[in-house]
């Protein structure tokens, strides 16, 4: 595979490739003919407001569903129904590819945080001391070993997701996907989940993230694609995309907030939106 | 308010469940002497301490395994309070209901008439009827002490030496799991409507609420374990479980449990003569 330029930008080769994409949920449109490229070891942010069809393109990343019109290939190779019934292609994707979801509570099912974290290096057969020792590297590194014999249902919001990271991260992914990290966090652990996306540039990773959180975005991607119901409307470095107010406006990022200051003055500007709390 | 029943009603129990689940996971984390223990220990020599209790014959016998109980209780910082709450009255209460019609109904020696209706209560039906209690109290405060001394999850991965199917046991942890979150969300649903409602709820539109209320958490149910299938899925799991077995059997445990099952096979033996 060859990297690519688009819009004066020299990509490397692709990870990810999507030709006209479309997915429904019964007759609800989710993604609309979408054609795209994710390029290796770069960090990308997908845009766009609720109901874009973000979080349904990680889903189809993750190889949880499957295109309907459409092809999705992953390093080449389509990313079909029939090629997850192969085991040796379904051990590698999942070994090289981790999705983290919005909801916390969805990913954590296991009895102990030990647990959660080894669940998935059990499920790829690895050995048993080896477990051990990379779920207790894990921890350390995330700093969430001394939550180690808490049942996870028990943590709190900044912490679940640090857990939910660490049970993917512990895989070591090539590519990692994540679903709104920062939603439904306080701020002290949404800058720490920041610092924790922002750490893995330059690491040869590929990360996806799918957000509305305007503010992290510079921090967290070196290429943005954008979606408005169910449609790529536009794609380009962050820098870019958050100057363009047009688009972010017409995409639902932005609206014009209208205010009173204390001296009793009103006025408009456009204004972005943070996550939404729970 | 009688026609806020329903409402507050149903809070209350979700928060009484949540405060048992609480307290039982403090209690499990407590330093004491049976949550010092590998938990395949107290299985084990409880399950012993069970059926020598139920199968004893003798009164002196099951009250002494009743005082060991107690004292291992005690040693362990559970409050008496606590199980005289959780076992003991409610306990009483069930059993006594059943046992009643046999202080009549059992053929024998009376020792006393119930005043007006002048029905006779036999030695033998006493005797029977305090047994069975007695029985009764015995175990579910060893089952309850296992229960509160050990973390849940432990108590699951502990019944793989008894041979229970691992995807049994993982299908429990989770449905623990679960549950403690759908009472969490009927909790936030059920405070919602209260923090929105002004003046009685009539009792049919407290029985629709309820229906209604049950109806959106199926869904919300089903909707979660879709989306919990997808992120075991997205981990690797492909319909095998394994598990990681971390428990570790110290000389501290097999002592324990040699003890635990001498004092079975002791009260079984004295308990059959």
């Amino acid at each position: 595979m060859d990297g690519r330029q688009i819009r004066g930008i020299r990509l490397p080769a692709a990870v990810f490739e999507l030709e006209n994409v479309s997915y429904s949920y019964e007759r609800v449109v989710a993604l609309d003919a979408a054609s795209l490229a994710i390029p290796a070891g770069q960090r990308v942010a997908l845009l766009g407001a609720n109901g874009s069809g973000k979080s349904t393109l990680l889903r189809l990343l993750d190889g949880l569903c499957f295109a309907g019109p459409g092809t999705i290939r992953f390093r080449g190779e389509p990313v079909t129904e029939e090629r997850f019934q192969d085991e040796t292609f379904s051990f590698d994707f999942r070994r090289r590819v981790g999705l983290i979801f919005q909801n916390p509570d969805v990913q954590l099912f296991n009895p102990t945080v030990f647990d959660e974290v080894a669940f998935g290096p059990l499920q790829l057969r690895w050995p048993r001391d080896l477990i051990r020792q990379r779920v207790a590297q894990t921890l350390d590194d995330l700093d969430i070993a001394h939550l180690k014999d808490r049942p996870p249902h028990r943590l709190s919001g900044g912490e679940k997701k640090r857990v939910a990271i660490a049970s993917v991260l512990i895989l070591d992914p090539q590519v990692l996907l994540l679903d709104e990290p920062t939603a439904a966090l306080d701020p002290r652990s949404q800058s720490q989940t920041i610092d924790l996306l922002a750490g893995w540039k330059d690491t040869g990773r590929t990360v996806v993230t799918a957000t509305h959180d305007l503010d992290s975005v510079e921090e967290i991607a070196d290429y943005c694609f954008v979606f408005q119901a169910g449609r790529l409307v536009a794609q380009g470095s962050p820098a870019a995309v958050l100057g363009d107010t047009n688009l972010l406006r017409q995409t639902g990022l932005l609206h014009v907030h209208r205010h009173t200051h204390g001296s009793g003055e009103v006025h408009s500007h456009p204004h972005r939106h943070h996550d939404p709390q729970p | 308010m009688r026609a806020n029943r329903v409402v507050e009603g149903s809070v209350q129990g979700f928060l009484r469940v949540l405060g048992r689940t609480l307290e039982s996971e403090e209690l499990a984390r407590r330093d004491g002497l049976l949550q010092s223990l590998d938990p395949r220990v107290k299985l084990l020599g409880f399950m012993g301490l069970i059926v020598a209790a139920a199968a004893s014959r003798r009164m002196e016998v099951i009250g002494a395994v009743f005082g060991l109980a107690i004292v291992l209780a005690i040693c362990s910082r559970v409050p008496l309070r606590t199980l005289m709450i959780r076992v003991w009255a409610g306990g009483f209460a069930f059993t006594g209901m059943i046992a009643v019609p046999a202080f009549f109904l059992t053929p024998g020696r009376p020792i006393w008439w119930l005043p007006v209706l002048g029905w006779a209560v036999t030695a033998q039906g006493f005797r029977g009827a305090v047994y069975l209690i007695s029985r009764v109290e015995t175990t579910a405060t060893l089952s309850m002490l296992l229960v509160l001394c050990t973390p849940w999850t432990h108590v699951l991965k502990a019944l793989r030496v008894l041979r229970v199917p691992i995807v049994l046991v993982v299908i429990l942890g989770m449905t623990y799991r679960y549950i403690l979150l759908m009472i969490g969300t009927a909790e936030e649903m059920f405070e919602s409507r209260r923090s929105r409602m002004v003046g009685k709820l009539e009792a049919k539109e407290g029985r629709r609420l309820a229906i209604a209320t049950v109806g959106v958490l199926l869904g919300k149910t089903m909707q979660l374990s879709g989306d919990v299938y997808l992120a075991m899925q997205s981990r690797g799991f492909r319909g095998e479980v394994y598990v990681l077995d971390d428990f570790e059997m110290r000389l501290r445990d097999w002592s324990w449990l040699a003890a635990f099952f001498a004092l079975s096979a002791a009260a079984m033996w004295m308990g059959a003569r």
